[in-house]
């Protein structure tokens, strides 16, 4: 099966790290992701801008709506995603539990929908 | 042979016949219906023919090929030929799943480690053990927790959607999982049986129904798995308190405390098992696991003569012991309420002022009433009545708020 797993963090939190931190956290990130690339679960994956970047679409009446910002104010936002194969939600989830900001912050695991 | 005891056999059988079903045919909602299917042939075809000599294996059985039956008629209904390479279909010619002891076991295993899959909130996980395992029915299953029968329904639904869309495996699970998973199968038993014994809310002290499920559930877990500690402890634990039963209320629904409680009502057979399994559970290997523990206070109890021979200053130490391997508020107000007993009710006041004040319990219905009880021994009658009058707030059940109301009116009778 395919899950997607959403990293969220507090972002304003993140911003206060001392850099040897944010260092160290970048530096078990690589080595996370090169885990699940040999062990044939990973995917896809990627870190996103924070969410001052963000910008939302909705179209109403054929009309184009843009706003500045995430789709929802939260207190923890989402930061980067992997899409990986897994043998179930098992699986899914240990991998999920080693996502270095799985310590900090919060990981979302939701299977992906899959058309017969 | 009657109905009644072909439904006997239908209800023994129900857990295990299901937890090989959902195997066989990999799904939840088909093995139920195929094994509603598998029920109703037994009780068309059983009151004439006697029933199977292993029924399990018959129900088995008759239930997969309802379930063939079912996927078959979908398929035609669909027009789509491709489902019938269904892995059930390839299967047909298996006919040994249903005989071998262990793998049914390990069904049996598997269907308890679903059910209380993390992944599902503890109530979900609760209604779901005691529909497919215990085999109780939808609108039994919400009786027990007063949730109506739609919500229940619906609840059952999306606990069941949720495994298979979400890959919740139909495993035991391995050995590195292990022992935190049992951990939280052993804590729905448990949940079922605490509500059993004093439930949160409603018209009686005690739903016999489900502490006797809870205990059932616990001696399957322990003769699928036997000699672990936890399992042993647990069932002790509720052994010895579902012994008390006949004497902790009254045939009018009121609450009798322990110190007023007729040791004559308690079943001493029972107690006897509870005694034994309590020792089996301390001995076991990796050190005495909390159930343990708290059966051994229950022991202690159970072998008492009477409320002032209990031995409390034992029961305060194995509070202690308890509070270093599993601490919560909830034992830390156990052991003051036993500090009592040992020091006097002064020293536990403190210890119960102590933990009041760290704001964990607050509102908690117990606090009040043990707060109450000391104040009352103390003699601190006005001070005692407002405690009561909070337990009688905050209580949801309707013979604790009987009893509570029962003591403030004998203390205002004296302060007035």
């Amino acid at each position: 099966m395919q899950y997607l797993l959403m990293i969220y963090q507090n972002e304003a939190e993140y911003a206060k790290l001392d850099p040897a931190i944010l260092q160290k956290n970048s530096e078990e990130y690589v080595a996370f992701t090169q885990s699940i690339v040999q062990s044939g679960n990973f995917k896809a994956g990627d870190r996103l801008r924070p969410i001052a970047t963000a910008t939302t679409v909705r179209v109403r009446e054929g009309k184009t709506l843009t706003t500045d910002g995430p789709f929802a104010e939260t207190r923890e936002q989402l930061g980067g995603y992997y899409l990986i194969e897994a043998k179930d939600i098992d699986a899914a989830l240990a991998i999920a539990a080693r996502i270095p900001t799985a310590r900090t912050g919060a990981i979302e695991v939701r299977p992906i929908w899959v058309y017969n | 042979m009657t109905p009644r005891d072909i439904e006997r056999i239908l209800r023994d059988e129900a857990g295990r016949a299901l937890a090989t079903l959902i195997r066989l045919v990999g799904d939840f909602d088909l093995a139920e219906d195929s094994l509603q299917d598998a029920f109703a042939a037994a009780l068309e075809r059983w009151p004439v023919s006697g029933h199977p000599s292993n029924p399990r294996a018959w129900l088995v059985n008759v239930g997969r090929n309802k379930a063939i039956d079912r996927i078959r008629r979908q398929a035609n209904f669909r027009g789509k030929q491709a489902e019938l390479t269904h892995e059930l279909l390839l299967n047909v010619s298996q006919h040994d799943a249903c005989n071998d002891g262990a793998a049914l076991g390990d069904d049996m295993l598997r269907l308890i480690f679903t059910c209380c899959h993390p992944a599902l909130a503890m109530d979900t996980q609760v209604a779901l053990t005691l529909r497919t395992v215990c085999g109780l029915t939808a609108p039994e299953v919400a009786r027990a927790f007063l949730v109506g029968e739609e919500a229940m329904a619906q609840r059952l639904l999306r606990a069941k959607q949720k495994i298979r869309l979400a890959g919740i495996p139909y495993e035991v699970p391995d050995r590195d999982t292990l022992a935190p998973r049992l951990r939280g199968v052993l804590a729905v038993i448990y949940l079922v049986f605490s509500e059993g014994y004093a439930a949160t809310s409603g018209e009686n002290l005690m739903r016999l129904d489900l502490a006797q499920e809870a205990i059932r559930l616990c001696r399957l877990l322990d003769s699928l798995m036997p000699g672990r500690g936890e399992i042993k402890g647990l069932l002790a634990l509720m052994l010895l308190h579902d012994a008390r039963r006949a004497g902790r209320a009254t045939a009018r629904g009121d609450v009798v405390l322990l110190e007023e409680q007729d040791r004559a009502l308690w079943d001493r057979v029972q107690i006897a098992e509870g005694l034994l399994l309590v020792d089996e559970a301390l001995r076991a290997p990796g050190g005495p696991h909390a159930y343990a523990v708290q059966a051994a206070i229950a022991a202690l109890h159970a072998r008492a003569l009477n409320y002032a021979q209990t031995d409390w200053p034992q029961i305060a130490g194995l509070y202690e012991v308890l509070l270093r391997i599993s601490p919560s508020p909830v034992i830390e107000l156990n052991h003051a309420a036993a500090i009592a007993m040992v020091d006097g009710p002064a020293r536990a006041l403190a210890l119960i002022d102590a933990l009041e004040a760290r704001g964990t319990l607050r509102g908690y219905e117990l606090l009040f009433a043990v707060r109450a009880d000391l104040l009352r021994r103390l003699g601190r009658h006005a001070a005692a009545c407002d405690a009561y009058r909070s337990a009688i707030a905050a209580t949801q059940l309707e013979p604790s708020r009987r009893f509570y109301a029962r003591r403030l009116a004998e203390l205002e009778r004296r302060t007035d």
